[in-house]
Parts: C-alpha cells; sequence; structure tokens
C-alpha cells in the first residue's frame, strides 16, 4: 500500500461500504496478484487465487479483529489459498504450518557450486533469457521455503512480517529463508556457470 | 567450475549468512565471517554470489498494477462493476 494513497477506513470496510472495498481491492490487488503469481507461477492460477483471496476478505471483514494490519491479513488469506491450489496440484505437497521433510535432518553444507558469477556483466546476469532461468529456480523450491522466499525477497516484507503472514515463528523464517536463497544461488551458480564457459569459448 | 565441500570453521559461518548480507547480524560475528572470507577464498565467493542472487532477484521483481483484464474480471466478480472507473 503505498502512503501517499487516500487512507482506507476500516470501519467503512466492516460495515460493508463498497467504494471502501473497492478502494481497498485497488489499493492492495498489485501485491497480492504478485505474491500469487510467484508462488504458482502460471497466470491462471495467480488470478484464481487472487479472486479467492478477495471473496474470502469480503466475508471475512465483518469480523477482522484488526490484530494484524489489513495487508497482512490478505497476505496471509493469499498464502493459504496458493499454497492450496499447490496442493491440488501436488497432492503430496505440504502446507506452510506442516513439519517438512525437505526442512528436517537437510543440512546447508551440501556441496556447493563454486562459480564467481558476480563479474558477468549486468545486461548478462538480467536478460530476458537470465530472468526465465531466476523464475523458473523459484519454481523449483519446495513450497515451504518458496513462500518465505516471496514474501522476504520479491515482496520485500521485514522477518518480523513474513513471520506474521505465514503463522510461522521469526527464527522459522529465518533458517526457511537460509535455505530458499542458498539452494537458488546453487542453481544460478550452475546456470551462470554454463553462460560464463560459453563466453571463454567465444 | 569447483565444489566446496565445508569443513567445521566453514560450516559454522553458514547458519549466519543470511543476517549477514542482510545487515543483520551482531557486530562481533560480522568481524568474526570477515575474518573468515579473507582466508577462504571459496566462502568468499559463497557469500558474494549470495548476496548477488538476492540483488538481482530483488532488482528484477516489481510489484506491478493488476494487468487491467485482471482486475476488470476481479471487480466483475466481486460485483463492484460500477467502480470500475471511479475508484
Amino acid at each position: 500500500m503505498s502512503e501517499t494513497e487516500k487512507p482506507l477506513s476500516l470501519e467503512a470496510l466492516k460495515a460493508g461500504d463498497r467504494e471502501a472495498f473497492a478502494q481497498m481491492v485497488d489499493q492492495t490487488s498489485g501485491h497480492i496478484y504478485h505474491v500469487a503469481l510467484q508462488i504458482l507461477g502460471d497466470e491462471q492460477d495467480a488470478e484464481d487465487v487472487l479472486q479467492e483471496t478477495y471473496l474470502k476478505a469480503l466475508r471475512s471483514l465483518p469480523t477482522f479483529e484488526g490484530r494484524s494490519s489489513l495487508m497482512t491479513w490478505l497476505y496471509r488469506i493469499a498464502v493459504n489459498e496458493a499454497l492450496m491450489a499447490v496442493r491440488r496440484r501436488k497432492p503430496q505437497a505440504l502446507s506452510v504450518e506442516e513439519p517438512d521433510p525437505d526442512l528436517d535432518g537437510e543440512s546447508e553444507s551440501q556441496a556447493m557450486e563454486i562459480v564467481d558469477f558476480c563479474c558477468l556483466p549486468e545486461g548478462e546476469l538480467l536478460s530476458a533469457e537470465s530472468r526465465r532461468a531466476l523464475d523458473q529456480a523459484v519454481q523449483h523450491l519446495p513450497a515451504s521455503l518458496r513462500v518465505v522466499f516471496v514474501m522476504r525477497d520479491l515482496e520485500g516484507l521485514s522477518i518480523q512480517d513474513t513471520a506474521e503472514a505465514l503463522g510461522l515463528s521469526e527464527n522459522n523464517v529465518k533458517t526457511r529463508l537460509l535455505r530458499a536463497r542458498l539452494r537458488l544461488r546453487q542453481e544460478l551458480s550452475v546456470y551462470f556457470g554454463g553462460r560464463l564457459k560459453e563466453e571463454v569459448h567465444r | 567450475m569447483s565444489q566446496h565441500i565445508h569443513d567445521p570453521q566453514c560450516e559454522k559461518l553458514l547458519g549466519s549468512l543470511s543476517d549477514y548480507i542482510d545487515g543483520e547480524l551482531q557486530a562481533e560475528l560480522c568481524s568474526l565471517i570477515e575474518r573468515h572470507l579473507q582466508q577462504c577464498d571459496n566462502c568468499r565467493i559463497v557469500v558474494n554470489t549470495l548476496r548477488k542472487t538476492v540483488e538481482l532477484y530483488r532488482e528484477t521483481s516489481e510489484p506491478s498494477d493488476l494487468p487491467g483484464s485482471v482486475r476488470e474480471r476481479l471487480f466483475l466478480k466481486l460485483d463492484l462493476d460500477e467502480y470500475l472507473k471511479k475508484v
């Protein structure tokens, strides 16, 4: 929500004011769609989650207690909807609250690719092809790590807000964030390592 | 391309790396990491590429406005069509 926008009236929203609701949708839906798209990697699925999020919000607003901010509350609904969509696609996928075998007993210190891809030119790092590789790498993360990475690094939420939106402890968020980042680093090292080899042979 | 198997010293530092690159680590631990990075080329590359990874994602991730047709279908679904133009 941008700070220059007209502030939303929680009172009006809770009383069922349609115009206030439309205003809330306009101020928040870009973020909600972005989160859904990054978690699901598919525009149609993201749009379904977007619609379901606001339908749920519309129904639940009268009982919204304001213990978290409106935005955090919406994020939470959207992430739960997105995880349900992931589970529908892949029945064995896990919810963010459940213990995740991907996390148990996993050590961060697996063998790591050591490729210094920082020296590639920006144009190469941010080319359309590289961007596709970046997106694909996110989709390769297990959902339990992906949601944390999306909220913290793509949406730019603080650790505290990420924890609140996902219903996790801050320590849990930090652990998952580190694992997500290390996995992405590993995948990008392999990808950009290939590009570096091409450069050498050129 | 080489593979880095961590020795115990590197492994101890690994758990703090996210906090380190976010600048949220206590000064004491920071200087411990920095001392280690001066001696360990592989860890230095891991830290630099980890930081670069996060930077690349942050740079390419601009939350944008809803595509017009997506907004329109959302407003219709929510029975808010009368506000499609107004808000």
